[in-house]
């Protein structure tokens, strides 16, 4: 028996609660990404670099890190899985 | 600050700990427990990942390597903010599995394999010891600094009688707390309270440092950034291996600490707690590290040279005569230090007595033979002493060390440690294709590799191996220096640790999964795990086999308690309908009541209980498949059962054509009987009736001769009648006596025509023969066959009706067949009566008149056919025509012969 086919357009809200999804699986490497940023700034043996400066700019990437999970979390929910699908 | 002033405080606070871990257990008991358990409780719990190494250490990192200490904070706040990915899945995982611990994860998902759970708890027991020393050193160092400033007052006693009484302190804690019953989820309501609370003091008196530094000592951030920038610390190194390698480790460690599993995983009372957790554990993280620069950069700027920057935190507030405060930051450190040796020896005596002791009491009742008994004290007391043992075996390695330096990198080497269930527990999560074999292999081969390269290492050159080993590496090959494999030299050594033992790990757990073909309990574990999203999953586990209710029921209560144990049976007999305590053993049943089980003894102990009970060893997915074979056989069975009916049917149809054919012979032969009597009777009937007459005397003499003449002819007839049926009925049964004899053709036809020449002598038949074409030797039972020729010549001067009779003898010869032809000139035999002639009593004319019964052509076919040949009559031939086919040698079988 072939599977319930996907249906191809849904719901608005169905698409925005998927692309949330997706947003909360990016922005771990996004988030990834922009802590390992500092090592191109002054790649290691060329001069100090400024702890106020680095520490500035890490703590603010924190702060806008839990403020997009803040954001996040609430909507992501669980829409119970339309039939034939899984869990996305 | 008196030094007994700050014991009494810290003798309160234990007090309050205490009280808190009690009120909440006695809640959660009542059932009260919602609102204590609220996502901010949970996300507090989570703190213990801030150990005192964080509280002190931090800011001496800080001191020393500017801001690389934020890489251990940045790793947990990106797995947290992902926790879609990773976080969602582990916990909806350990939910639908109860799983109790780490250990118990690797597990339960390889097949429930008691082996990985060995290997799992022995990595993190011997990651944890070094960890667990590092916080009684702090804790002692904390009190050995208010010690200082104390002339009088109470003798510090050396530090390590300190490290000991909070080591025994904190066992009893944990004890009490941790192990008062055993929880089917292995939750400790009491002790997660507690260590909430604990959080929230650490947060609250680090922070309080950090702001009396930042606003009054200094003068607000800006100050701060100024400060910063002046101090010897305004420039940092960033080694960019380092960087990346540690926010890599600390993430890995978030999942696989065994105490963060603890309190991530198993105290998780809702999945929904982690969408704040989310947020606000990084949150958490975020203030524990704002002000640790700030406090750095202050203590290096007022302090004395030299003094010890990991205890910044305290001596800072001392310096300035902050004694309240920092008697706060002593509670916060001293709160740091507990509860991640509190939680700690919780997940580490759940795993070793699940995992180690309980498999060992199974084996060892087995072998007994009979029940252990009383297995919930059994468990109880091996948590308890697992406890003991933790401690005892933190503190031995704090005594052994000496609290050394050495112990601040313990951290990270513990770390590294614990990182190698990683891939283990990733590819349980992500991949069905992960088997236990590749497990065991990339488990032992990252454990073995972190033993040698980082964790005997740190006891110094020299400590365990020896410095010959370090230069040379071991028997001279020098591709195995421990800090230097493969001569690949001048790597950092944790990161060279890191990478090797990962890098091994990972590359020997796929290869030996892909490799490998796994268990059907694997892949049974495998589906649940991987697809722990889907709603529904493989079927149920367990086949009905051999377990009788009342054997479950003691065993349950052994291990779940008497009344929790009756009332769950009872509850399922309920639901089954059914009365009193005792349910049906349903799959369903079994399947249930292991998982309870699990929750508390470990879920290999429990599957491995209720095999021994549900009969048999015989893991119940290989039962499934049994069951799948019965299903097979039952289908060839209703196969064979339709074969059987078709053959009914073939033999019932038979049947009935038999029944036909018999009713027709049935038929008749009544036709025949009756036939006969009457062939009998007309005879009969005329001898009785002219004997009658001859017994009158008055009977002229001439007429008696007649009569007694008519008598005797009739008796003649009767007589030949008999001779004919006799005959017939003994060719027709086969049991006819052929006796064989060659005669020439010719001779045979000379005497049949001499006997037929009675039969109606008065007409004279012209005979045309050809005597050439007789001169044929035939054998055969020669009588029989002349039988044979004299009858068909009979008929034939019986029932020609030509005025000139012409019988016309024609021989043929075909191979091994003769073919005698009979033909008269008369009007022959019509169609419709061409086949009956040869049936009995069959007569085509009055019967008077032929003076036969009717049997002569019927006895003709009979002898024919016992002769190997044929008689038939041939149409078209201008008369009668008859053919008598024989072969030319007769051949008889064994049982014929005379």
């Amino acid at each position: 028996m072939k599977p319930p086919r996907q249906p191809l357009f849904v719901a608005p809200r169905i698409y925005r609660s998927r692309r949330l999804r997706d947003a909360a699986r990016i922005l771990p490497v996004l988030g990834g990404f922009l802590v390992l940023v500092p090592i191109l700034w002054d790649p290691a043996g060329d001069g100090a670099r400024s702890t106020a400066r680095d520490g500035i700019y890490l703590f603010v990437l924190w702060g806008a890190l839990i403020l997009a999970a803040r954001l996040l979390a609430p909507r992501l929910g669980e829409d119970p899985p339309a039939p034939g699908q899984t869990e996305d | 600050m008196p030094f007994n002033l700050l014991i009494l405080a810290c003798l309160a606070y234990v007090a309050f700990l205490f009280a808190v871990a009690f009120l909440a257990d006695r809640r959660a008991e009542a059932g009260t427990l919602p609102w204590l358990r609220s996502p901010m409780v949970y996300t507090l719990s989570l703190s213990v990942y801030c150990t005192a190494w964080t509280f002190y250490g931090a800011v001496g990192y800080a001191a020393r390597s500017g801001l690389e200490f934020l890489t251990i904070y940045l790793g947990p706040t990106l797995v947290f903010v992902g926790w879609w990915v990773i976080l969602r899945k582990l916990v909806r995982i350990a939910k639908a599995q109860r799983i109790t611990s780490i250990a118990d994860l690797i597990s339960s998902r390889y097949g429930k394999s008691s082996l990985l759970g060995v290997v799992v708890t022995a990595i993190c027991v011997t990651g944890a010891t070094p960890y667990i020393a590092l916080q009684l050193q702090s804790v002692a160092l904390s009190f050995s600094v208010f010690a200082s400033d104390t002339p009088d007052g109470w003798h510090l006693p050396d530090r390590d009688t300190t490290a000991l009484w909070v080591a025994a302190g904190l066992a009893l804690f944990t004890v009490l707390f941790g192990t008062r019953n055993l929880d089917a989820n292995e939750q400790h309501h009491g002790v997660v309270m507690a260590i909430a609370v604990e959080a929230a003091v650490k947060l609250v008196a680090l922070v309080a440092v950090g702001v009396f530094v930042v606003w009054i000592v200094a003068d607000g951030p800006a100050d701060i950034v100024t400060r910063i920038d002046n101090s010897p610390i305004a420039g940092w190194q960033m080694v960019p291996g380092r960087w990346a390698g540690l926010i890599f480790l600390s993430a890995a460690a978030i999942l696989t600490l065994p105490r963060m599993f603890q309190v991530l995983v198993v105290e998780n009372a809702d999945e929904r707690h982690l969408t704040t957790a989310s947020w606000a554990f990084p949150l958490y993280l975020a203030a524990m590290s704002l002000f640790v620069v700030p406090i750095a950069v202050v203590g290096l700027d007022i302090l004395p040279e030299g003094s010890n920057p990991d205890l910044f935190v305290l001596t800072l507030p001392l310096a300035l005569d902050q004694g309240g405060l920092a008697m706060l930051a002593f509670l916060g450190g001293f709160s740091s230090a507990t509860s991640m040796v509190i939680v700690a020896a919780i997940a580490l005596a759940t795993m070793v007595s699940n995992h180690v002791v309980m498999p060992l009491i199974l084996a060892f009742g087995e072998r007994k033979g009979k029940e252990p008994g009383d297995l919930r004290r059994v468990v109880l007391l091996a948590r308890r002493l697992s406890i003991a043992g933790v401690m005892a075996l933190g503190y031995g390695y704090y005594t052994l060390t000496g609290g050394s330096g050495a112990l601040a990198a313990t951290g990270l080497i513990a770390f590294v440690g614990v990182a190698q269930i990683l891939p283990a527990m990733l590819g349980a999560m992500f991949w069905r294709g992960a088997t236990r074999t590749g497990a065991l292999l990339g488990l032992c081969a990252g454990y073995g590799l972190w033993l040698y390269t980082l964790y005997l290492p740190s006891f110094g050159q020299g400590g365990v191996i020896p410095v010959q080993v370090f230069v040379e590496g071991p028997w001279g090959i020098g591709w195995l220096r421990p800090e230097a494999l493969f001569g690949i030299d001048g790597m950092d050594p944790l990161l060279h640790a890191m990478f090797w033992s990962l890098a091994m790990n990972t590359l020997l757990f796929g290869l030996g999964s892909l490799l490998t073909f796994p268990s059907p309990m694997e892949r049974l574990q495998g589906a649940r795990f991987v697809q722990a999203f889907d709603q529904s999953g493989p079927a149920s586990s367990w086949a009905r086999g051999q377990a009788e209710a009342e054997d479950l029921l003691v065993m349950a209560q052994r291990i779940m308690g008497e009344d929790v144990a009756l009332a769950y049976f009872q509850t399922h007999a309920r639901v089954q309908g059914k009365d009193g305590y005792l349910p049906d053993i349903t799959p369903d049943f079994m399947n249930d009541l292991e998982r309870r089980l699990s929750g508390s003894i470990g879920a290999a102990a429990a599957h491995a209980m209720i095999a021994q009970i549900a009969g048999g060893a015989a893991v119940s997915v290989e039962d499934l498949m049994a069951v799948a074979n019965e299903t097979a056989q039952m289908m060839e069975y209703s196969a064979r059962l339709e074969a059987q009916q078709d053959e009914l049917t073939r033999t019932a149809r038979q049947l009935r054509e038999a029944n036909e054919k018999l009713t027709q012979l049935s038929v008749q032969k009544d036709a025949f009987l009756s036939q006969i009597s009457h062939e009998l009777r007309t005879p009969m009937t005329s001898i009785r009736a002219f004997s009658e007459i001859m017994m009158d005397d008055d009977v002229p003499p001439d007429l008696n001769a007649r009569y007694a003449r008519i008598i005797h002819d009739e008796a003649i007839r009767l007589t030949r009648l008999l001779d004919d049926l006799l005959d017939l009925s003994v060719l027709e049964s086969g049991t006819v006596q052929l006796s064989l004899r060659s005669a020439s053709l010719h001779d045979m036809l000379d005497r049949a025509l001499h006997a037929a020449g009675s039969t109606r002598p008065e007409r004279a038949f012209t005979i045309q023969r050809d005597p050439q074409s007789e001169q044929i030797t035939v054998t055969s039972d020669i009588d029989r066959l002349t039988q044979v020729f004299i009858n068909v010549i009979s008929n034939s001067r019986k029932y020609c009706d030509a005025g000139a009779p012409v019988l016309r003898i024609a021989v043929r010869r075909k191979g091994a067949q003769i073919r005698v032809d009979f033909i008269d000139n008369g009007s022959g035999i019509a169609k419709g009566s061409q086949a009956l002639i040869f049936e009995k009593f069959a007569r085509l004319t009055d019967s008077a008149q032929a003076g036969g019964a009717g049997l002569g052509l019927a006895i003709c076919r009979e002898i024919m056919q016992n002769l190997d040949g044929d008689i038939s009559y041939v149409p078209g031939q201008g008369g009668a025509a008859f053919r008598v086919a024989f072969p030319m040698v007769l051949v008889l079988p064994e049982n014929r012969r005379t």
